[in-house]
């Protein structure tokens, strides 16, 4: 059993690379750590960080992939957030959304709630259920060395992309984005349509 | 032929809708082969309902308006999710076929199917329960209108009498 508090990789170093110089890419950070991750990275009115809907974050990319078929729409999430809404790997490798990147940052805990191991820690495969599913490309990444060719792939080949990064499981600060879901959605529709 | 469907998909058009969301029942069985078959409407397959609630609240953000579909047992999987649609006052469009209310023959479907409205009046959709046929398009056409007008969550609800009934071959 591996122990993820000596994994190599960072997860605010690693948000910090997936998401520089970002090209309009449209953002959705999972509940807990990923959407303190993504507002750390930098806030952007293309974030959409979630304090709620445990489970949802990647159905959420799916919708705005499907409407938006010619931006890069990236949801970064946790493994404990992923494990909740497993099937939507399946819904996704139905619809084949080619702009689509789904990437779990995988600290094998639930972080929020007391560092609990998640069923990752046991062993369950999550890139392995993604292929399974039909994901046409789907990775795992434990080193930088990995990162660094998982980069492009995950902000540019056609998709559905799915990679699981195996980051430290360690106490970071909190670094919240607003918690009003209506401003969050308002930016987000003016940014991206001009409207809110 | 269930004889609501073509009133129900003309609203769904009516009101530019480019998401449907479902799980299936035999009741939407015509309306869901409607939504596949148009070239202007992505029709999105679930694992179950909560997904729906979720791409939908993702469609919005990003310019698409959606529906979703579900049976009257689908509500209780919405019930957390229901926390995106309202923290973030999403529209939503929802369509449910009813069971456990005329007819039945299966009673574990009675817990969801008698508390359907209850639940979802409780996270805050208002609901409008469809009992003749005509009547489902027509309350389908005035929740839409109020929805991406106003901004506002419905549901309709379809009465079980307005689908054939399932009897297991007894």
């Amino acid at each position: 059993m591996s122990d993820s508090e000596t994994f190599p990789l960072h997860r605010r170093e690693v948000v910090q690379a997936l998401l520089q110089n970002r090209h309009g890419m449209l953002v959705v950070g999972g509940l807990g750590s990923s959407a303190w991750d993504i507002t750390a990275a930098g806030d952007d009115p293309l974030n959409f960080p979630l304090w709620g809907a445990m489970g949802g974050a990647a159905a959420i990319g799916l919708g705005m992939a499907l409407a938006q078929p010619g931006r890069r729409v990236l949801v970064l999430t946790g493994d404990g957030e992923m494990l909740m809404g497993i099937g939507t790997l399946a819904t996704i490798a139905l619809q084949k959304p080619k702009n689509l990147a789904v990437v779990v940052l995988d600290n094998e805990r639930y972080g929020e709630t007391g560092m609990q191991k998640t069923h990752t820690a046991f062993g369950v495969d999550l890139p392995g259920i993604a292929k399974a599913a039909g994901f046409d490309v789907s990775g795992s990444v434990g080193t930088q060395g990995e990162l660094d060719a998982a980069l492009p792939i995950i902000r540019q080949a056609d998709g559905p992309v799915f990679y699981d990064i195996k980051v430290r499981a360690e106490e970071l600060d909190f670094v919240l984005p607003t918690n009003d879901g209506v401003a969050l959605k308002m930016r987000f529709r003016k940014a991206l349509l001009g409207e809110a | 032929m269930t004889e609501w469907t073509g009133g129900v998909f003309d609203a769904l058009k009516a009101v530019d809708i480019r998401q449907v969301a479902y799980v299936p029942d035999m009741g939407l069985k015509q309306l869901i082969e409607r939504c596949i078959a148009d070239d202007a409407i992505r029709a999105v397959s679930l694992t179950t309902e909560e997904e729906g609630l979720a791409l939908l609240g993702g469609a919005w953000m990003a310019g698409d308006r959606g529906a979703l579909l579900m049976q009257s047992s689908g509500i209780g999987n919405c019930i957390n999710m229901f926390s995106l649609t309202r923290s973030c006052e999403f529209p939503l469009l929802m369509l449910v076929t009813m069971r456990g209310q005329h007819k039945e023959f299966n009673p574990w479907q009675k817990p969801m199917g008698e508390n359907a409205a209850n639940l979802l009046e409780t996270v805050g959709v208002t609901v409008e329960t469809a009992t003749d046929h005509d009547g489902v398009g027509r309350a389908v056409a005035d929740a839409a209108q109020d929805v991406f007008t106003n901004n506002a969550r419905r549901a309709v609800l379809v009465h079980q009498s307005l689908m054939a009934h399932k009897t297991f071959g007894r």
